[in-house]
């Protein structure tokens, strides 16, 4: 084939762009995802009994900061990565904030508690549930997500598959936190801050696999 | 790509290919978002400049790593394809040029992955490069369009036929396709996309 002729095909009868569809479908996978996971939360495990005790509500406030402090960013960096050239601009680093800030508090609440009561603080009463229950219901958020940057262009597919994989264990955990009845923040910082890095680490396992054009 | 503040009075070659980028930027940019408007020909004279340009990048590349030239053409058209079937994620807040280069230099990367080189052997650059040689010595590429157009699903293929090569209007591939305008323009879309994977995938294989 000429380039000549490969040209003058996809310059012939060229359509108008609309400018805000790149941000929108993103912006509407992200929603679409979360509207799955809390959907599937509630209809597996339904929201936690105890929400009119004020312990429950400040500890459920708690860990829906920190999802929300994981998915917010997540969202603008992705949006920012799935630009050609887009992470010369922009380092993902940020990210790590969150949990830095999540696993100071846990250490500070250890601290502060006596070393008999560690171990239930830790691992909690469902701790197995947890770690099973937030990557498996990221999986679909996951895919949906995936499939909206697949129509876009990021150069760096590790780092872009990281944030999507963090994004859909942020929206997965987002809705277990609705269920989930261990209020502890070692609990938190660990099985939450735990599986949502494995979301992560599994989205740049796949990125360059799933998202190659 | 920034030149240094009192570098010297002098024009270093630096400089001069600094504000020949600075020219072309402005232009390819211009030509870019009245593209994006749904302007044909400024879109067909981007492509058509882009073609130099990365035709001069790819050769020079190739030739420092001892590859054929003639991978060089296969790589034009793809980032071409690229460009046109991904240009909504082109920012016009942005700089131009470093979209382009990101494309080139990720397809650069990619193309040495598929066809199983050391990466060790992918060159150090910067935006700088892509602009540095205009080569409008064309020879053909490896790719048949008509053999490619075949794999597609009839719908798409029928939609790319009619408008972007036989010239018909959307409402008249409409009816020649028997289907609706928008479905004819989603064809084409995705009939784009789908020839970039088909390339992708005899490249794999």
């Amino acid at each position: 084939m000429k380039t000549d002729d490969l040209i003058s095909m996809l310059g012939a009868n060229v359509e108008r762009v609309d400018r805000r569809q790149f941000v929108r479908t993103l912006s509407s996978a992200v929603v679409v995802g979360a509207i799955v996971a809390l959907g599937a939360m509630l209809f597996t495990f339904g929201i936690r009994a105890d929400l009119d005790e004020a312990g429950a509500l400040t500890s459920l406030f708690l860990k829906l900061a920190f999802t929300m402090g994981i998915l917010v960013p997540a969202s603008v960096y992705l949006i920012r990565l799935s630009r050609p050239g887009g992470e010369r601009k922009t380092s993902i680093a940020l990210m790590a904030l969150p949990f830095i800030a999540i696993m100071l508090l846990a250490a500070i609440s250890l601290s502060s508690a006596p070393s008999s009561h560690w171990n239930k603080m830790i691992t909690g009463d469902q701790w197995l549930e947890c770690l099973l229950s937030i990557p498996t219901i990221a999986i679909v958020p996951f895919a949906v997500i995936i499939w909206a940057v697949r129509r876009t262009a990021p150069t760096d597919l590790v780092r872009t598959g990281a944030l999507v994989g963090l994004i859909a264990g942020a929206v997965s955990a987002t809705g277990y936190a609705l269920h989930c009845i261990d209020d502890s923040l070692p609990f938190i910082a660990l099985w939450y801050g735990g599986t949502i890095a494995l979301c992560s680490f599994a989205g740049a396992k796949l990125g360059p696999w799933l998202l190659r054009w | 790509m920034t030149t240094p503040m009192g570098a010297g009075r002098q024009v270093t070659p630096d400089r001069r290919q600094a504000s020949r980028m600075t020219a072309s930027e402005a232009e390819l940019k211009g030509l870019m978002t009245a593209g994006l408007d749904g302007d044909s020909a400024a879109h067909r004279m981007l492509l058509d400049r882009l073609s130099g340009y990365l035709r001069g990048y790819y050769k020079t590349r190739l030739a420092r790593i001892a590859r054929d030239a003639s991978e060089a053409e296969d790589l034009v058209q793809e980032v071409l394809l690229a460009v046109h079937t991904r240009r909504h994620t082109y920012h016009p807040d942005e700089l131009f040029t470093p979209w382009v280069y990101a494309i080139a230099r990720y397809k650069l990367i990619d193309h040495l992955r598929r066809t199983r080189a050391s990466l060790k052997e992918v060159p150090i650059d910067d935006v700088g490069e892509l602009m540095a040689h205009d080569d409008h010595v064309e020879v053909e590429s490896a790719y048949d369009l008509h053999r490619l157009l075949r794999q597609l699903p009839d719908r798409m293929r029928c939609a790319i036929q009619c408008v972007k090569l036989d010239g018909l209007s959307v409402t008249e591939a409409a009816a020649q396709c028997g289907t609706s305008e928008s479905a004819v323009k989603v064809n084409i879309q995705r009939g784009l996309r789908a020839l970039a994977a088909v390339i992708a995938r005899e490249k794999r294989t």
